[in-house]
């Protein structure tokens, strides 16, 4: 059998399918025109700027404000989706229950919607007149047009990251190891701990990563909840949209640049968390 | 002998799996946080959005679509879609057959470069697109003097929506043809087939459902796309606004009736999404599993 198998007339002449050269034209030309090119624009823009121009422009108070507003509202908020998207996973991978299908489905919703319906839903939601917003005032606590709207957008923009890179995790684990923990005499609280989140782990960092790096560019469904106080509640995006509009591009090319920058060194502990993850799976 | 310990192995572990599963008061108390937060955080804010549209009645509401600037942007949206998702697929299906049926080296390069609109932020994309086009940009000169408009005008909305939609179908292909590997496609050309025969009758067959898959969610975003079609707009109203600029602009106005009818339409778009998204995973997974069985067994 293995014999005829190996000299299998379609393996032993394993002619080069054809369409190299043009799809990897294709390919490359239209990454370059759409994507890279008009990237690069964008250092060369910033290279005309003098250092120290970039550098006040980066240092200023407003702009510190709105880093600080959107690389801790976004932790936050990831952290949030941490603790709760691992319980949304965990529920959907291992429990049945009515609606769980439709549940699963519905986790995608905010990949789903346009940023700017979302946006204009949680403001609807949150505002002093709001379902939500008018329970919570009553409590002392405002939530729209303040930075904990900035938190309550960046979590639903959030959630599926972490959802969705949980669920496969979870789904591979091996019930034998669980299995042996328990015959070791762990109880469900030392598996957990001990067990399942170790082997989970490259996952949960890798959701943590992409939602805190979409909430860092996020835009749509903040500007809306946010109310856009400068020093306060102003967004980076947002800050760069105020500088174009006010035609100081310098300006609001040297911001992006820091937020591409922070992108890029995202996109690469993203990849690296994925090669562990491979690498563990072996 | 044999028989036997098989025998106490499984009545052994059959006694054990209360251990490893969760006690009913834990699952239902799990269950309900669940459905708490997602409760919270997803389905009140689809159901505020209805209850605003439809706040003062169903006359208002469809008052609210019977607006030459609504109409306008309803049918820019829907020429974005229409140039950006065909080309999208173009290029997609390109990438993964040069990715996926060839060794070269920077391949991984590539497959990381093509996600790199996903970590943009949309408003760094929409401004990249200013800064090449823009009357202060490298181009805007000579198109300037050509009289030719791409920013704030319909083809910059067209550039930005195609570069955030770039690897909504690429990266959908990309691990179901690696997967798939190049058997078929050998064997089809042993057999006097050529290229495009063997893309139409060996390949789409394949991949169709992951195509589909794609499809389904470069469509969604190309037609949600706020913040990129934002910078390079201008928002002109019946000119180049799409629905979701459309909805600030009703929304910034206080016609909180009119924005909330808009974002409705923009509503039911991404609860179809979801249904197609749901009923297509199903088939792209089994396609998947199919592959991968075939891998093994070969």
């Amino acid at each position: 059998m293995a014999t005829i198998a190996r000299s299998n007339p379609f393996k032993r002449r394993p002619g080069r399918i054809p369409g190299f050269g043009l799809t990897l034209g294709i390919t490359l030309s239209y990454l370059s025109l759409i994507v890279l090119i008009p990237l690069l624009g964008l250092f060369i823009k910033t290279a005309e700027l003098t250092w120290s121009e970039f550098w006040g422009t980066i240092t200023d108070a407003r702009v510190l404000a709105s880093f600080k507003l959107s690389l801790g509202g976004s932790l936050i908020a990831a952290l949030v989706n941490l603790v709760f998207g691992f319980i949304v996973a965990w529920v959907l991978v291992r429990y049945s229950f009515p609606g769980r299908k439709i549940v699963d489905a519905l986790v995608d919703l905010p990949f789903a919607m346009p940023t700017a319906v979302s946006g204009i839903a949680l403001t609807a939601l949150y505002a002093q007149n709001g379902w939500l917003g008018g329970p919570l005032e009553g409590v002392g606590i405002k939530a729209a047009f303040s930075r904990m709207g900035v938190i309550i957008a960046l979590i639903f923009i959030g959630l599926p990251f972490v959802v969705r890179t949980l669920q496969p995790a979870l789904a591979d684990l091996e019930a034998e190891i669980e299995e042996a923990a328990a015959s070791l005499g762990a109880n469900r609280i030392q598996t957990l701990r001990r067990v399942i989140i170790p082997a989970v782990l490259p996952a949960v960092l890798t959701g943590f990563a992409l939602a805190f790096a979409r909430a860092v560019g996020e835009y749509g469904s903040v500007v809306f909840i946010s109310g856009n106080m400068p020093m306060r509640t102003e967004i980076t995006p947002l800050l760069i949209i105020t500088k174009l509009e006010q035609f100081d591009y310098a300006g609001a090319t040297a911001i992006a640049v820091v937020l591409l920058v922070f992108s890029f060194i995202m996109l690469l502990s993203i990849n690296i968390l994925q090669l562990w993850s491979t690498a563990r799976s072996r | 002998m044999a028989g036997t310990v098989s025998i106490n192995l499984a009545s052994g572990s059959r006694a054990q799996a209360p251990a490893t599963r969760d006690a009913p008061i834990v699952r239902w108390t799990l269950i309900a946080i669940a459905l708490g937060f997602l409760a919270l955080f997803l389905v009140l804010p689809l159901v505020v959005i209805f209850a605003e549209a439809f706040r003062e009645g169903i006359g208002a509401y469809f008052a609210s679509f019977n607006d030459p600037d609504a109409l306008a942007a309803i049918k820019l949206t829907l020429l974005t879609a229409a140039i950006a998702v065909p080309v999208n697929v173009v290029f997609g299906v390109c990438a993964a057959w040069a990715i996926t049926k060839f060794k070269f080296p920077g391949r991984s390069l590539l497959v990381t470069l093509i996600d790199l609109p996903f970590a943009v932020s949309p408003v760094v994309a929409g401004l990249i697109f200013v800064l090449v086009f823009g009357l202060q940009g490298w181009l805007g000169p000579w198109l300037a003097e050509h009289d030719i408009k791409v920013i704030f005008a319909v083809p910059g909305i067209v550039l930005a929506t195609l570069f955030i939609t770039f690897p909504f179908v690429a990266r959908e292909l990309i691990p179901l043809m690696e997967e798939q590997g190049t058997e078929e496609e050998q064997a089809a050309m042993t057999l006097g087939a050529r290229g495009w025969t063997i893309f139409r009758r060996v390949t789409l067959p394949n991949i169709r459902w992951a195509l589909l898959y794609g499809v389904i969610l470069c469509n969604a975003r190309a037609m949600g796309e706020f913040g990129a079609v934002s910078v390079v707009s201008g928002h002109i109203r019946g000119e180049t606004n799409t629905l979701p600029l459309h909805v600030e602009i009703l929304y910034n106005e206080y016609s909180f009736v009119a924005a909330f009818a808009t974002a409705s339409l923009l509503a039911v778009l991404a609860i179809v999404t979801l249904v197609l998204k749901s009923l297509v995973e199903y088939r792209v997974r089994r396609q998947i599993a199919r592959a991968a069985i075939g891998e093994e067994s070969s």
